[in-house]
């Protein structure tokens, strides 16, 4: 904690929900909402002046920063409306250490004459008064969105010390009728692409380790088979389409391995496939259902949902099969693992009464904690910083998708498709 | 360099467009992408000054129409109906599974698949693998009956494809099922 130090940390009460929602009152954010729950929250205050050029520019920079940090849980935005500054101004800290602020962002956005933008920035410390750094990205009009992004992880990692992971990307599946599309969206569900639109159910999205393809589960030959899917250049290709159901494709750390359940010996069972196709070597040997793998981050683990103790329970065993040992213990219905990219946590759902809920379990002691007030979480996937969930649920009688931080104290629902809307799956950190 | 390639991959897909392929009989091949101009909100980028291909593009696959069921035996019902967390087959569906086994047995070169379903409750890949337990009931009831294995798949659509999609039980109980479809 290098910069604890400086940091003056702020008390957070029930009080400032409102400013926060008033906060989000800007265009570029009509969907996007933060709910702070609890006490005892400290976030770190910064102003983020609307960048020059900002009223211009298709996309509103300075509100999509504003918008990724304060999902984030750890930033608290001060307010600077109606403060015009640039990258290139020397700003009067006295100002913005009145207004309580830690840090202050200012910026611009130009369009060139080749018709795409120049982006820059600077990041200001104005309890020290201090220039923190800056940078200028140029950019297509399809980018402008990331280079903001990009700016949101460059402040988060300056002032946390941890990386951010806002220049990330979600998958995600709507239905509207019977059409079912797999969506590609920024780390906010918004700038959303289809990858695939079918007449037929999409399931269980799965980014690989790269996060340049997806493997899921398409029903579009009447049956559940699995696919890996190039995002780029849309090519698909079959990995596992044998007798009997196809699915829950989880890929290895190394991006070499699919796990997947297969029914084709009977029963639904678990295998690995080599990624690029082959015959699949079979993992568990039960009688009963194994399903829902997903890999240990190091690698060395399965972990999976099994009935064999009569109930669907979450189980971990040695990646390459083996015995294995049971994980949840509490309540009769628990699915859907999804592990921290650092090791330390186990997410999943697990029915409650008739509610269905996300838990949210520390690894190092087993304590589990519920962290949602909603009865219908689905489908939990860890940010690559391991800070943030996102899953999907219903939010007054509306299918939506939210992510939280992992004490649950921040949440926020992603803009984007509106509708029927589940499936998420995170992204992992650009390859640079 | 990237964005190069990226320029070109476009360019390809572009002109490799409008191809249908039939989606009966899954082969083992690759698909290309049909229409990259359909990209959601992103949509108009495309057209504007300067756009180029963004570094976030994703190439958006749009498919065919999947094909249709084909006659089974004539006169008799297809869809067998089973309890809350049940896989067993009641008595009053047997002459059901008599009917399409003899009409299997006497048309050997058809083909069938049971797909089994669950109600909308609980997890999706867990619903999925409750849906096979009912399909791999109704298959082995087949095969009891003298129908060959490899005449029958047993498939699952777990709750995705709810025959029902009210809320309630009566619809649950619609949705817990197995259907037998002619191919």
């Amino acid at each position: 904690m290098l910069l604890e130090t400086r940091r003056r940390f702020f008390r957070l009460g029930q009080g400032l929900l409102g400013a926060l929602f008033a906060l989000c009152a800007l265009p570029a954010m009509a969907q996007f909402r933060v709910e702070v729950s609890g006490v005892g929250l400290t976030q770190l205050p910064i102003a983020i002046a609307s960048f020059r050029g900002d009223a211009q520019s298709p996309q509103k920079i300075a509100a999509i920063v504003q918008a990724d940090l304060e999902r984030s849980g750890q930033f608290r935005a001060v307010d600077a409306s109606g403060v015009a500054l640039d990258e290139t101004a020397r700003p009067d800290v006295a100002l913005w250490r009145q207004k309580a602020a830690d840090s202050l962002v200012t910026g611009s956005v130009t369009r060139l004459a080749d018709g795409r933008y120049d982006v820059r920035f600077r990041l200001w410390d104005v309890v020290r008064g201090q220039d923190l750094g800056g940078q200028s990205y140029a950019v297509t009009q399809g980018d402008l969105r990331l280079s903001a992004h990009r700016i949101a992880d460059f402040i988060y990692e300056k002032l946390t010390g941890e990386k951010g992971a806002f220049s990330t990307r979600i998958a995600y599946v709507t239905k509207a009728g019977t059409r079912h599309t797999l969506w590609v969206a920024d780390s906010d569900g918004e700038n959303s692409q289809v990858a695939l639109a079918s007449p037929e159910p999409i399931i269980s999205p799965s980014w690989s380790p790269s996060g340049a393809q997806l493997a899921y589960v398409s029903f579009e030959s009447r049956k559940p088979v699995v696919y890996v899917h190039e995002v780029a250049s849309g090519k698909r290709r079959l990995i596992a389409n044998f007798r009997g159901s196809n699915s829950a494709p989880a890929w290895s750390p190394d991006g070499r391995t699919l796990a997947v359940t297969l029914s084709r010996d009977g029963g639904s069972q678990l295998y690995t496939i080599d990624a690029n196709g082959g015959e699949p070597r079979r993992l568990t040997q039960s009688g009963s259902i194994d399903t829902e793998p997903a890999y240990s981050p190091d690698g060395r683990n399965i972990y999976f949902v099994s009935d064999r103790g009569g109930a669907p329970q979450i189980y971990r065993m040695p990646a390459g099969g083996g015995g294995a040992e049971r994980v949840t213990f509490t309540g009769s219905y628990n699915i859907s693992p999804a592990l921290s990219p650092d090791g330390r946590w186990l997410a999943y759902i697990s029915r409650v009464g008739g509610a269905f809920k996300l838990q949210v379990m520390d690894l190092s002691t087993s304590t589990v904690n519920a962290i949602t007030d909603t009865t219908a979480d689905e489908s939990p996937s860890f940010a690559p910083n391991s800070r943030l969930v996102v899953y999907a649920t219903q939010q007054q009688g509306r299918e939506a998708l939210m992510t939280s931080t992992l004490d649950g104290k921040i949440k926020a629902r992603l803009g984007g498709q509106a509708g029927d809307i589940r499936e998420p799956d995170w992204g992992p950190f650009p390859k640079q | 360099m990237k964005r190069k390639l990226l320029a070109l991959a476009l360019v390809a897909l572009l002109a490799g467009c409008g191809s249908s392929v039939k989606l009966d009989d899954v082969p083992v091949e690759d698909k290309s992408g049909t229409s990259v101009t359909a990209a959601g909100s992103g949509a108009a980028a495309g057209n504007q000054a300067g756009a180029g291909a963004a570094q976030s593009n994703v190439a958006s696959v749009d498919l065919s129409k999947t094909g249709q069921d084909a006659a089974g035996p004539a006169g008799t019902a297809r869809v067998i109906y089973f309890d809350y967390d049940s896989f067993v087959i009641k008595p009053e569906f047997q002459s059901i599974l008599d009917a399409h086994a003899r009409y299997l047995k006497a048309n050997s070169g058809r083909r069938a698949a049971i797909e089994g379903h669950t109600d909308e409750r609980g997890g999706r890949e867990y619903n999925l693998a409750l849906g096979q337990k009912r399909s791999e009931a109704v298959r082995r009831a087949l095969g009891l009956l003298g129908v060959p294995d490899s005449q029958v798949e047993a498939v699952s659509f777990g709750k995705e494809k709810p025959a029902d999609t009210g809320m309630d039980e009566a619809a649950f109980a619609k949705n817990r099922r197995a259907e037998i479809a002619y191919r």
